[in-house]
């Protein structure tokens, strides 16, 4: 294997062409595996997504007819809106609240003279946990017999909570896990960024007096903005593509009141013994045009920060 | 609590020795701070205190309102009993299994990639690594269904082989490893080419054992992704025998019947590798995760 690329003359006495297509061949006989598996597993199902996009199907999902666009257009549906409605809150409900607390923990933590470094990897411990793992935990900590969160409420005086069973609820519910799903992975962002501020630009801040809540607002937050960012967008596309605890702890339900985008395209494609992968596919394009656009979003701000630092 | 250094301009001379007494407002101050860490860290906690304390609570225990909180000893019926339910030592092969391939293979992929793209020069380079980035962007679930098809067509639903083939290169190692081997002293590379040593050589006895920590932290990464994933393990498995791990936490969950124990016990046993890595590996994962916050 090696030997047809060692066997290359001293560079002095080689007509400069030879090597060159050489290695242009290696260079591709490198690439090849990946871009193999690319255009078998990306590039090629994109098209056909396009395509059965724009094809009814029979009951098991074979395409049989050219419908146009009309998959799209049903997408203008009270139903439909409901689905991307809930996508946004669900979105919010966890961006908002999973990067301020990640925030506040790391910048708390700032302030721990000892044992900060135990503290972070705390914190840092529900990134262990998969989808499923989190969510089957819930399910214990939800469920309507014997709620564990409805016994700490019960033990605390207060009134019970129906975590899964009311349509208002279960959305937020579904929230609170994936926010604690994703706490560690934000104070380890956060905390890196942190990390990379010179100590000379806290010392300096502190001899100019700041301290605690200033130090905080006025240094350490502004200089954690591109990672700040950074974690906004992965977190935004994370919500989009969130599904295993939609799936363990609602199933879309109660009346669909936590059918996301995602667990649309699931239940339209394979929940169920009849799968119309034409309609599933359509919103799929959907989804992947709404996650385009939030990564455009942030390709463009960081090719502004780099451009000017 | 010493809180020495924080307490007064003291840093500008470290030698003198002065210690402030701490004001009152500087005391309450830390108590808010510590109070504040609290409420953070008690509902982090949670959930991964009681998955192991319930694991081995006595199941009717764990069933009566209001639950316990606090651990009532150490059963092992919540244990022999997920252990009965479903066959968990062999999902949890077949997750490593999976996981491992997926890992060993991008990692593979990558590293011989980004070797074209840092050391050999071939026209149309800047394009192609464009391209490999712009992979990144599309969503899985935008892909599963042909893929569905795919694997179903090539007859591979319900293999091994189906369950890894779409992930066995992935352009996030390529990407994370190209920054690395850019970093590679060229005169190294020139020492070694000049010598007469092959790419190949050169890239598997040289390259690749100094580039170890980027090589961890992208198997880090890809390993516990990996582990984790849901939604393709989900459609592409039908045998229990096939299922990951993930799978089987949920088939766990049968209706409205599903017993706490069985639940918590097998969502402490599959979380145990992976908080391994949590807790040994993490300057990896660190590196692996943050590679695109600090570019």
């Amino acid at each position: 294997m090696t030997s047809t690329v060692t066997a290359t003359p001293s560079p002095a006495t080689a007509p400069p062409r030879r090597p060159r297509t050489r290695e242009t061949a290696l260079a591709w006989a490198f690439l090849a595996p990946s871009i193999a598996v690319f255009a078998l597993f990306l590039a090629y199902p994109l098209g056909r997504t396009v395509y059965l996009s724009m094809h009814g199907n029979d009951i098991i999902g074979r395409p049989n007819r050219f419908v146009g666009l009309s998959h799209f257009a049903e997408m203008a549906s009270p139903e439909f809106g409901r689905v991307l409605l809930t996508t946004l809150l669900f979105t919010l409900g966890t961006v908002v609240p999973g990067v301020l607390g990640a925030l506040a923990v790391v910048l708390l933590l700032e302030g721990v003279i000892r044992g900060q470094r135990f503290l972070r990897g705390a914190f840092a411990l529900p990134f262990a946990f998969s989808v499923a793992s989190a969510s089957v935990i819930f399910v214990v900590f939800y469920s309507s017999g014997n709620s564990v969160l409805n016994g700490v409420l019960y033990r605390l005086g207060l009134s019970q909570v129906p975590w899964l069973t009311s349509q208002e609820m279960a959305l937020w519910s579904v929230c609170i896990t994936t926010v604690w799903m994703n706490l560690g992975y934000g104070v380890l962002v956060l905390a890196a960024g942190i990390g990379s501020i010179p100590r000379e630009v806290n010392e300096a801040a502190r001899i100019d007096g700041a301290t605690g809540v200033r130090l905080a607002r006025d240094v350490t937050v502004p200089l954690l903005g591109p990672q700040l960012f950074f974690l906004v967008v992965i977190s935004t596309i994370n919500a989009l593509q969130g599904f295993g605890q939609i799936h363990i702890l609602t199933r879309g339900g109660p009346s669909g009141s936590t059918t996301t985008l995602v667990y649309s395209i699931f239940e339209e494609a394979f929940a169920y013994s009849t799968s119309d992968f034409g309609r599933a596919s359509a919103q799929a394009l959907v989804l992947l045009l709404v996650v385009l656009v939030c990564t455009a979003v942030q390709f463009g701000v960081i090719e502004r920060k780099v451009h000017y630092a | 609590m010493t809180a020495a250094p924080l307490a007064g301009p003291a840093p500008a001379a470290p030698a003198v020795r002065r210690r402030h007494r701490p004001t009152p407002r500087f005391l309450l101050g830390r108590a808010v701070l510590y109070l504040l860490l609290l409420v953070f860290l008690v509902p982090t906690l949670f959930p991964l205190y009681y998955a192991v304390v319930g694991a081995f609570m006595d199941p009717r225990e764990l069933s009566g309102f209001p639950a316990p909180l606090l651990p009532t000893g150490l059963h092992t019926d919540n244990i022999t009993g997920v252990l009965n339910a479903v066959p968990l030592v062999r999902m949890y092969g077949n997750s490593l299994l999976m996981a491992g391939i997926i890992t060993v293979s991008q990692l593979a992929t990558s590293s011989l990639a980004a070797y074209a793209f840092v050391f050999l020069r071939f026209r149309g380079s800047a394009v192609v690594f464009a391209l490999f980035l712009a992979t990144l962007m599309v969503p899985g679930e935008a892909t599963f269904i042909p893929n569905y098809l795919t694997i179903g067509s090539w007859g591979l639903t319900d293999t091994f082989a189906g369950l890894v083939m779409p992930f066995l290169a992935y352009a996030f190692g390529t990407f994370l490893l190209r920054q690395s081997f850019k970093q590679f002293p060229r005169e190294l590379y020139d020492a070694a080419r000049m010598d007469g040593m092959g790419h190949l050589r050169f890239l598997w006895t040289v390259l690749v054992p100094l580039s170890r920590p980027a090589l961890s932290a992208v198997g880090v990464y890809v390993f516990i992704t990996s582990w984790n994933m849901y939604f393709w393990p989900l459609i592409i498995t039908r045998s229990t025998d096939m299922q990951t791990l993930q799978i089987g936490l949920n088939s766990l969950k049968t209706g409205e019947a599903s017993n706490p124990g069985l639940l918590l016990a097998g969502a402490a046993l599959s979380v145990l590798p992976t908080l391994a890595l949590v807790i040994f590996g993490q300057r990896f994962i660190v590196r692996g995760l943050t590679a695109g916050a600090v570019k």
